[in-house]
């Protein structure tokens, strides 16, 4: 298999690299979501799949998204990127012997860490946590506390994106591409049924909310790519839309605060009752991601009052 | 120099991690030599992807998966897919002809 891992590394490192050295915006951003893909499959090879499924959905997908919007908005003076080469060329010596020191340094430093792990004492907490699964016990009840404050940099960065400008409207594409709306349409129940299924997966394999969070995000970017959301940019609904991103981090935080009072400590989830405060807290934090990353493609506020 | 590289092995792990410690170093040279943004944005992202690449590499304990990696690299995927929509919303402010709400 080592075949495989060379190939692999060969691949990422061809990606990265053209996205990097090589003009050109679109071809850029188009490399660094096929590097998103070969990561994925890295982490397959790794041992994380949980990693993948977040990785494919976020990393090639929504972040792959973001830019290319972001490139159509953009005014054509801003599209030629320049080669990296092209005011570099005296210094290529230089960076190469910068690029090798680190390089071997990190590598040297990588290979001969100690390796402790904690996997021992997570197995032995892992009965009373309510999960099956170690990644979902751990996100959702051993450190819960990471999660909670994750959920709520994902909320300071819609507010942050909201204070800056008004949202993009959505592009009239039906009259250039009139198959994709509907496209879209019947490619949703597909993410609704993959969400649902990596939800219910999540407390005993592999799958559990950030990456259901993140296939329904990405279908929702679709969804908003064809206008079919039209409530969203709505003044009306502005205030039920603020209450929904902000429901995920409040019930975060209601859990929180309901397990200091039964248990005396900050979310200690009584051992009784935590399988059903895990799959409660899985289910609306998926929700709540999957909604904050609907709102970043929105790149601004929507519904004020035009 | 020899009795360093005796414990280094040419497996899977030794490879991801030379792939991982080359990719900070190119995109570290990128953050600070990329002229447009968006580039550095790019590169920013790469970075992202490698420490998460050698932190994964860190669960692969003698006593197998560590668990806690894993978990803490997903809410980095998260954490940093936040960051690039930040930095795109700001720069496309620029842009923009619209006035601020």
């Amino acid at each position: 298999m080592l075949v495989v891992d060379l190939l692999l590394a060969l691949a990422a490192l061809a990606t990265a690299g053209q996205c990097l050295l090589l003009p050109g915006l679109f071809r850029a951003i188009a490399n660094l979501m096929a590097f998103g893909l070969v990561m994925a499959l890295i982490w397959v090879r790794l041992d994380a799949p949980d990693v993948a499924l977040a990785e494919a959905a976020i990393g090639a997908g929504i972040t792959g998204a973001l830019l290319l919007t972001v490139a159509g908005q953009l005014p054509a003076s801003q599209h030629s990127l320049q080669s990296i080469g092209s005011g570099l060329s005296r210094r290529t010596l230089a960076i190469s012997v910068l690029v090798l020191f680190i390089t071997g340094l990190l590598w040297i430093a990588v290979v001969s860490l100690p390796k402790p792990g904690l996997v021992n004492e997570v197995t032995a907490v892992l009965a009373d946590s309510g999960a099956e699964h170690a990644v979902t016990a751990i996100l959702l009840n051993l450190r819960g506390m990471d999660t909670l404050l994750e959920v709520a940099v994902m909320l300071c960065a819609v507010a942050a994106i909201w204070s800056l400008q008004k949202a993009i409207p959505p592009p009239p594409l039906n009259n250039h591409y009139p198959g994709l709306p509907t496209l879209a349409r019947w490619l949703h129940p597909l993410f609704l049924l993959t969400f649902s299924y990596f939800l219910w997966q999540g407390a005993h394999a592999p799958g559990g909310a950030f990456p259901a969070g993140a296939v329904l995000g990405a279908g929702g970017v679709l969804l908003l790519l064809t206008g079919s959301i039209a409530w969203m940019h709505q003044h009306a609904y502005n205030l039920l839309l603020r209450w929904l991103l902000a429901a995920g981090l409040l019930f975060f935080l209601a859990t929180a605060l309901s397990g200091f009072l039964i248990t005396g400590t900050l979310y200690g989830l009584p051992p009784r009752f935590a399988s059903y405060f895990i799959i409660a807290i899985e289910v609306a934090t998926a929700l709540s991601i999957a909604l904050m990353l609907m709102t970043f493609y929105l790149f601004g506020r929507p519904g004020t009052r035009q | 120099m020899s009795l360093l590289f005796t414990d280094i092995a040419l497996t899977s792990d030794a490879l991801f991690a030379l792939l991982g410690a080359l990719l900070v170093a190119m995109s570290l040279v990128s953050v600070f030599t990329a002229r447009h943004l968006i580039r550095r944005l790019l590169a920013v992202n790469i970075l992202s992807s490698a420490v998460f690449l050698l932190l994964v590499l860190t669960a692969r304990t003698a006593d197998g998966i560590d668990p806690i990696p894993h978990a803490l690299v997903l809410t980095g995927i998260v954490v940093s897919v936040s960051t690039t929509a930040v930095v795109l919303a700001l720069y496309l402010r620029r842009y923009r002809r619209e006035p601020p709400c």
